[in-house]
């Protein structure tokens, strides 16, 4: 098939809409009954509701009030487990927990109303860091406060720590992160019992609101509806999370006939909404004097906060990615989500990666300062290749070339030179520099047999005018899913590009692609809308109204034709695993992914000694993703998580008070500005996966695994300060390069 | 606010058209534009101006439209995201950001294009550092910047031929 529009940079579909202000986000959408929607949460971490007070002065007939004994189905929002209700009615687990729904058509009312709801609370005592919560001391969830466990073993670690020459220990701890999409998290809703329940909103995965909806409501699934608005940015904080807004907005439109909408505050959605799960990895490290690696045991913990949501599915990412992408015989990997009363952490760009990566990767340069190995030089000796095995006893049978995406990272940053030149220049100086790298993978698509449980499906439906409609669940959240499904498909009929239209996701109109996550979207969707659409074509040719190699006019006018003679001219696809790939849930082993993004990045800092302020000042990205289908948004992406990153790694802090975000601002959150990215240098590799879209891997969460173990190395290089959490803040560097005499090597 | 202050008279013009609203003095800008004036391609990002999204021209000078009270518009000029192309043509900032992949999400697009509009205003021909400071008031989470710059120096190049045919 000829490739017209694959691996070129066309205009993006939305484009003309985002950059007119056209487009048409939930806040935009206004209609004439409508009414406004607000939430009111505990006040405290943890406690038993003793009563709901209205205080004076508000007109509160005019008020639809929704709690827990207005939902017409099951009090839950339900996910993986159903632990999380969607109004708290007996017990408080988390100072943000919705208990009282308010709605008015006057906002400032609204806001008043909201001050005026007191919600007695009697504390229990609560948990709020992952020693307190592995203590168990006090249980807040189930029988030991362990959301989920997972255990990981290849070979024999213990019997291996003997054939050790060293043995390199280190504890390492990143921080919760917000997302901090740009558009706020809200949804309208329409609800009522004869026409059922449709909600409009700011979201990554229709047919998980859908899913929530219908137990809460009791209503059958057709009954349901949901439709994405433009939407601002997810990052993964759109994945879970908008089910709970969607099921509040609903019912306040239930219970009050009118059209109800809820969008959130800035403040309000930083503190309420998931974070990245904050984590605590320690490595206990066996390797040769010659830098080999024999043993890795590695024992990961990370924070689920009050429910369990999508903590089972982010610690598995976790634990999978913990050992890096490094031959090491004997594996052992313990890893453990531990609930805290902090409201549920959650999906982020990288879901788990990002943290275990960030450790093994800071722990791999002390292991190679322990062996007297340059950094480099201890990865080239355990670097991962074809046919050999993965933590998880997954045999590789792609060429991974480790070495040549090191040598050109290498060659891209002049890594060596500006090492030995640092080394120079440093004594003395104010401003020290360093530059270090993280060698690292990620696997593209639902974890184990994720994608099978999925078992996605796409449609494509031709007009009688000859375009070409994809419908498909997945969602434009920026990334181009729109842009890339219609190169896709205009490729696979042999037709222009602007012939093809993307659906709005309507859970009442397209078929469920599966969620907007995993790396997924391009490489497993973009898949199956190339097979609809060959099918598409094989149709018409089949029908003999269309020779294979035809024209656009031709293709127009069978479409034509077609649909006058024998009807709707529809094909569907549905996902079919590779052949070959085994994963066993119980023994968490075989293929946990169908393929990986292989990549080395090279960060460069300048530390100011007076200041303690790190900033990132040069930053290489080279990475082997499969074929790449729109260079400028794929280095767009790269771009956008290695910003993100850089955040995590420097700057974004939550502060917590007592389970709460105290920091819940801009203004005191502070996420990278113009001013604070260095340029970002993207290296692509190409080599074809074969059963993505013309050989394209998922990137999209990539980028957000190697910076902060980059940066930190390259702390290292400049400061000699071994820093081993995140992020590094000036607070963080001053405190550690003042106790550098005394503790380090 | 609503029982002790009344609603005063704002008459200013916005994208070229005359506007006149009631509206208590210290409502925000922003509120008047999205909600009286329907005009919501100019974002909400945080309310408390340090993300830049509802940027716009006020008397040809960059606001964030969350800060200005409603009195401070009577009488102003004010130029949105919806005044900045012609028509269906595009402006030389609006085709870069298209090209280039200055926008992804799109939410902090409009008041990116109005922070390159009065950054290029001051400086036709800015510096690496002149545009990221020019741009540092409007945050961006998708793109890391690095699209976004490209997009202000491609509007440059484009402007600076246009400007040249036309002498």
């Amino acid at each position: 098939m000829e490739e017209k529009y694959f691996g070129h940079s066309v205009e993006r579909k939305e484009g003309r809409g985002k950059v007119t202000g056209r487009a048409q986000y939930v806040d935009d959408l206004a209609f004439p009954d409508m009414i406004h929607g607000v939430t009111v949460r505990s006040s405290i971490a943890r406690g038993r509701i003793l009563g709901i007070r209205y205080g004076e002065g508000i007109p509160w007939n005019e008020f639809a009030i929704v709690t827990a004994k207005d939902i017409p189905g099951t009090n839950e929002i339900s996910l993986i487990l159903h632990d999380q209700p969607c109004l708290a009615s007996e017990f408080i687990n988390h100072p943000e927990e919705p208990v009282v729904l308010l709605a008015h058509p006057d906002k400032y009312l609204l806001e008043e109303a909201r001050r005026a709801v007191h919600i007695d609370i009697e504390p229990l005592p609560a948990v709020f860091t992952i020693e307190d919560s592995l203590a168990k001391r006090t249980i807040i969830w189930g029988e030991d406060n362990v959301l989920k466990a997972y255990h990981v073993d290849k070979g024999d670690v213990d019997g291996a720590w003997a054939t050790a020459d060293v043995i390199v220990e280190g504890e390492y701890r990143t921080g919760a992160q917000e997302q901090l999409y740009i558009e706020n998290q809200g949804m309208i809703a329409v609800a009522n019992p004869a026409d059922g329940v449709t909600v409009w909103g700011s979201l990554q995965c229709p047919y998980y609101v859908h899913k929530a909806l219908v137990p809460i409501f009791g209503l059958p699934a057709e009954k349901i509806r949901v439709i994405q608005a433009e939407t601002g940015g997810g990052f993964g904080g759109k994945e879970e999370y908008p089910s709970m807004i969607a099921a509040h907005a609903a019912l306040l439109a239930w219970k009050s006939g009118k059209r109800v909408k809820i969008v959130y505050d800035r403040a309000e959605d930083m503190v309420a909404t998931t974070k990245r799960h904050p984590s605590r990895t320690r490595h206990r490290t066996g390797v040769t004097r010659d830098g080999k690696l024999v043993a890795m045991d590695i024992d990961l913990v990370i924070d689920g906060g009050a429910y369990a949501t999508l903590s089972a599915v982010v610690l598995s990412r976790a634990t999978i990615h913990s050992a890096g992408p490094y031959v090491c015989p004997n594996v052992r990997i313990r890893s453990q989500a531990v609930a805290t009363n902090a409201p549920p952490h959650g999906a982020f760009r990288g879901f788990g990666a990002p943290q275990s990566i960030f450790a093994v990767e800071r722990h791999l340069d002390q292991v190679a300062r322990a062996v007297n190995l340059a950094p480099e030089e201890l990865r080239r000796r355990n670097f991962l290749h074809r046919d050999q095995t993965t933590a998880t006893g997954q045999i590789i049978h792609e060429d991974v070339n480790f070495d040549g995406l090191l040598d050109r990272a290498f060659k891209e940053s002049d890594y060596h030179a500006k090492r030995e030149r640092f080394a120079k220049e440093n004594p003395g100086a104010t401003v020290k520099r360093g530059i270090g790298f993280s060698t690292f993978m990620h696997g593209a698509g639902f974890t184990g047999s994720g994608e099978v449980y999925l078992a996605s499906v796409v449609e494509l439906e031709a007009t009688a005018e000859g375009c070409v409609r994809v419908l498909a669940a997945s969602t434009e959240i920026g990334q181009g899913a729109n842009t890339i499904f219609s190169q896709i498909a205009a490729d696979a009929l042999g037709i222009s590009y602007d012939r093809i239209e993307v659906a709005q996701p309507d859970t009442g109109a397209v078929p469920n692609s599966g969620p907007t996550v995993a790396s997924r979207t391009s490489m497993v969707v973009g898949n199956l809308v190339e097979k609809a659409a060959l099918d598409l074509k094989k149709t018409l040719v089949e029908s003999g109204l269309l020779c294979d190699a035809c024209t656009e006019d031709e293709f127009v006018r069978a479409c034509k034709r077609y649909i006058e003679t024998r009807g709707p001219l529809r094909t569907r696809s549905q996902y079919e695993p590779p052949p070959g790939l085994h994963w066993d849930d119980t023994t968490y082993s075989g293929d946990a992914y169908g393929t990986y993004a292989w990549a080395v990045y090279v960060a460069e800092v300048a530390v100011d000694t007076l200041t303690y302020e790190a900033r990132v000042t040069d930053f290489i990205a080279v990475q082997e993703i499969g074929k790449v289908i729109h260079p400028v948004l794929a280095a767009g992406q790269i771009e956008g998580g290695v910003a993100q990153a850089i955040g995590m790694a420097l700057y974004e802090n939550v502060a917590w008070r007592e389970g709460r975000m105290a920091n819940g601002q801009m203004t005191n959150y502070i996420m990278p500005t113009a001013a604070d990215i260095p340029p970002i240098r993207v290296f692509f590799e190409e080599q074809p996966y074969p059963f993505g879209p013309h050989g394209a891997k998922g990137i999209g969460e990539l980028p957000m695994d190697g910076p902060a173990p980059s940066i930190l190395n390259a702390i290292e290089n400049a400061t000699g300060v071994c820093l081993r959490e995140i992020p590094a803040t000036p607070e963080v560097l001053m405190e550690a390069m003042a106790g550098k005499a005394g503790a380090l090597v | 606010m609503s029982e002790t202050v009344a609603k005063i008279n704002i008459a200013c013009i916005v994208n070229g058209a005359r506007q006149r609203v009631q509206a208590y003095p210290m409502a925000r800008l922003l509120d008047i534009l999205r909600e009286e004036m329907h005009l919501t391609g100019t974002k909400e990002g945080c309310g408390e101006g340090e993300c830049g999204a509802c940027a716009v021209l006020l008397n040809g000078a960059i606001v964030n439209s969350c800060l200005v009270p409603a009195i401070e518009a009577d009488g102003s000029e004010i130029r949105t995201i919806e005044g900045v192309a012609s028509g269906d043509q595009l402006s030389a900032v609006q085709s870069a950001f298209l090209e280039c992949g200055g926008a992804q999400c799109g939410i902090c697009t409009p008041g990116m294009v109005i922070a390159a509009m009065a950054l290029l205003a001051r400086h036709p021909h800015p510096g690496d550092a002149e545009i990221r400071e020019g741009l540092a008031g409007n945050l961006c989470r998708c793109t890391g910047y690095q699209k976004i710059f490209a997009s202000v120096v491609r509007a440059c190049k484009t402007s600076g031929e246009k400007l040249a045919g036309t002498r």
